[in-house]
């Protein structure tokens, strides 16, 4: 039951005015940053390097959490936060890398998803077991709170800046491993390791690089949730199913359709929410159903 | 793409899969406390209602009464089909006499069918819906802490009559939420206020932007939060960020507890204004209670959830005391005919269609400025007496008061 019936003269579509549509489109567009960023990072772990990084929803609540810890163990607030969270997570995922991930690069893909899904749950859980499910506050930095009216809706300068900084940081992204020499020798070393390590490049290290910077953009996102949502040992245990389905339905491993497949499927969401509320949590797993049907590849995957 | 295949059969899995971990073992008085340990309802029921359960049994002086009780405990996911299957396998394999707690409205009164099917005992905290003393009352049901019929008669009451007359719901979607907006509206539309619209949300949902523009469409004076948990706390923070309040809206949150407020933070929460059964701060003894349940809780302090659980432990144990039978149908109805008598709630009773009567409070959050110590959250601005706080008997629909 949309609002709005009272409003009578104004132009509506199913029932529902114009004006209010354009503001779930804003919503959706910010709530689909979230599943681009996570996306992106899902998409660059695999494309790389074949796994299926199922902690990457662990790794996006870690990013808040540090941020968490940044103010109340350093005093240092979000834009510090901003820096030194991706890049604590990005250690630890080095640190799986190295450990662990490693062994199973020859192995099906499988066991990777496997390893990544248990380390997510047992981070979880320790991150639970510590403090607990209802979360931990956070605020929103002094800078970018309040908003603007703009006619349809109150626009909240926070949510401004997510779209605005995800929007880059994507863009960035695709824009190093597509068009850039250390993006081209990133992905001739997915095609052929053997060949790119015998023209004297690290491979390895280049891997474990590119792990770290994957789960550095989780951890990113997690830092720009924690003034939106709770600060949340769950937080990713609920986000990273919905995001696998982003990437699924995006094509796995492509730049380019994870990034759009996010933002266009977080507008898909946002009106659901306005025509048939009760779906919203189904309806992105309805539309991964149905392409996985016509293009079991994904919408911007290549058949191999 | 077989990468593709076996990652969406991963991710059905995972869509309904979850942790599980039921605690077996056999005794004379077998205790089961079944509620979310995972999940949004983790904090406000979860370990701290096993906590509280155990110390009923301590302060019961079960050891040298000679009495053997025991405590088991088990994550229902909210889950109703969960819950059931755990319930069963409880009172069927493992002995269980009693389960406790059971937040989610929805788990509950599948266990409440379970119960009454089996003839074992349903001492009620967590779950809010009235409809557990009202049509799906049961001879072996006490409906302990708070409902939704006395959530909405405090709150609802209380906006109303300070010139909240319009009204726009954010239910949750199952049975917990439909009956908690039902129980609001009526009270709404009792005083001569309107309700202008409502939305319902997936249960444990993280971005409630779409709901709280709706709302604000709405132009209703009232934002009825028909939700509990980690789904309040989100839409209140979220609320603040989208100016709400400065938009000349009002929260009511219509189900608050104190680990929500405590989440949210004093600087978000002041001047949130709901009804609570209990509040550890209210006098020397619910202090003491909550210094002992804290220590062994994490720091949490109680909230009702879990001094129902405690009190409702507690008598159902005195009445298997004087009954000297744990049989589920007639400790229940030794339960009712006993006045009861506990630290957290004082002396009360319980009505023939199990509602357990005590007082209710209408509290407000403090200020930042206002809070002394740790956990110092609320002003008890009304006390609302036992006999107006909780649904007329006759008015329920339960089948047992006909009789």
């Amino acid at each position: 039951m949309p609002p709005g019936q009272e409003v009578g003269r104004t132009l509506t579509l199913f029932g529902v005015p114009t004006q209010a549509l354009f503001g779930q489109l804003l919503i959706g567009l910010i709530n689909g940053a979230f599943y681009a960023l996570l996306s992106l990072g899902l998409s660059v772990i695999f494309g790389l390097l074949n796994i299926i990084n199922f902690a990457h929803g662990a790794q996006y609540m870690m990013g808040a959490f540090v941020a968490y810890f940044c103010l109340q163990w350093a005093g240092l607030g979000y834009w510090w936060a901003l820096l030194i969270a991706p890049v604590v997570v990005a250690l630890t995922g080095i640190v799986l890398e190295r450990t662990m991930l490693k062994r199973l690069y020859h192995l099906d893909h499988l066991y990777g998803l496997l390893l990544t899904f248990g380390v997510a749950l047992v981070i979880q859980g320790v991150f639970r077991h510590r403090y607990g499910s209802s979360g931990l506050p956070y605020g929103i930095p002094d800078q970018l709170t309040g908003g603007h009216h703009l006619g349809f809706m109150f626009m909240p300068n926070y949510r401004g800046w997510v779209i605005v900084f995800s929007l880059t940081v994507c863009l960035a992204t695709w824009y190093v491993i597509e068009r850039t020499r250390l993006g081209a020798y990133l992905r001739a070393a997915t095609e052929n390791p053997a060949l790119v390590q015998a023209f004297g490049i690290n491979v390895p290290r280049m891997i474990t690089l590119t792990y770290g910077f994957g789960v550095g953009l989780a951890a990113l996102a997690g830092v720009l949730a924690a003034p939106i949502y709770q600060v949340n040992p769950l937080m990713g245990a609920d986000l990273i199913i919905v995001v696998f389905a982003v990437v699924v339905i995006g094509g796995l491993g492509s730049i380019m359709g994870s990034i759009v497949t996010g933002f266009a499927l977080g507008v898909v969401e946002g009106f659901t929410k306005v025509f048939y509320p009760e779906a919203s949590n189904t309806v992105i797993f309805v539309i991964m159903a149905l392409v996985l049907l016509v293009r079991p590849a994904g919408l911007f995957g290549r058949t191999t | 793409m077989v990468i593709a295949r076996a990652l969406t059969l991963t991710l059905i899995a995972l869509l309904t899969a979850g942790p599980a971990f039921a605690q077996v073992s056999d005794g004379i008085v077998k205790i089961g406390v079944l509620n979310d340990q995972s999940s949004l309802y983790a904090d406000l029921a979860g370990q701290g209602s096993v906590v509280a359960a155990r110390m009923a049994v301590e302060d019961f002086g079960a050891d040298k009464k000679g009495l053997k009780v025991e405590i088991i405990f088990a994550d229902h996911q909210n889950k109703p089909d969960v819950g059931s299957q755990i319930a069963r396998q409880w009172y069927d394999a493992d002995k269980v006499d009693m389960i406790v707690d059971v937040p989610n409205s929805g788990v509950a009164l599948a266990v409440n069918q379970i119960t009454r099917d089996k003839g074992k005992a349903f001492v009620v905290s967590s779950a809010a819906s009235s409809d557990l003393t009202g049509k799906a009352c049961s001879p072996n049901t006490v409906h302990w802490t708070y409902d939704t019929w006395a959530l909405a008669n405090g709150t609802g009451n209380a906006v109303v009559k300070t010139g909240g007359d319009t009204w726009f719901f954010i239910t949750a979607d199952y049975a917990f939420g439909h009956a908690l907006e039902r129980d609001v509206e009526a009270v709404v539309l009792k005083n001569g206020g309107k309700v202008l619209g409502k939305v319902r949300h997936p249960l444990n949902t993280q971005d409630f932007s779409s709901f709280l523009l709706q709302a604000q469409g709405s132009k209703a004076k009232v934002i009825g939060l028909a939700n509990a948990g980690g789904d309040t706390t989100n839409a209140i923070k979220q609320g603040a960020e989208f100016g709400v309040v400065r938009g000349g809206q009002n929260f009511a949150g219509l189900l608050v507890f104190i680990t929500d407020v405590h989440a949210l933070g004093l600087d978000k929460a002041q001047g949130l204004t709901f009804t609570s059964t209990f509040y550890w701060d209210a006098d020397d003894r619910t202090r003491a209670f909550a210094k002992r349940f804290a220590e062994r809780n994490r720091g949490i302090h109680p909230t009702m959830i879990h001094a129902g659980v405690y009190a409702g432990t507690l008598h159902y144990l005195k009445a298997v005391e004087a009954l000297k039978s744990d049989d589920g149908t007639k400790v229940i109805a030794r339960m009712k005919e006993m006045g009861t008598d506990d630290p957290l709630f004082g002396k009360g009773t319980i009505r023939a269609d199990g509602r357990k009567i005590h007082p209710a409070y209408l509290v407000e959050v403090k200020k930042p400025a206002e809070s002394k110590h740790p956990w110092d959250y609320y002003k008890i601005r009304a006390t609302i007496p036992a006999e107006q706080a909780f649904r007329p008997i006759d008015q329920g629909g339960c089948p047992l008061v006909k009789k």
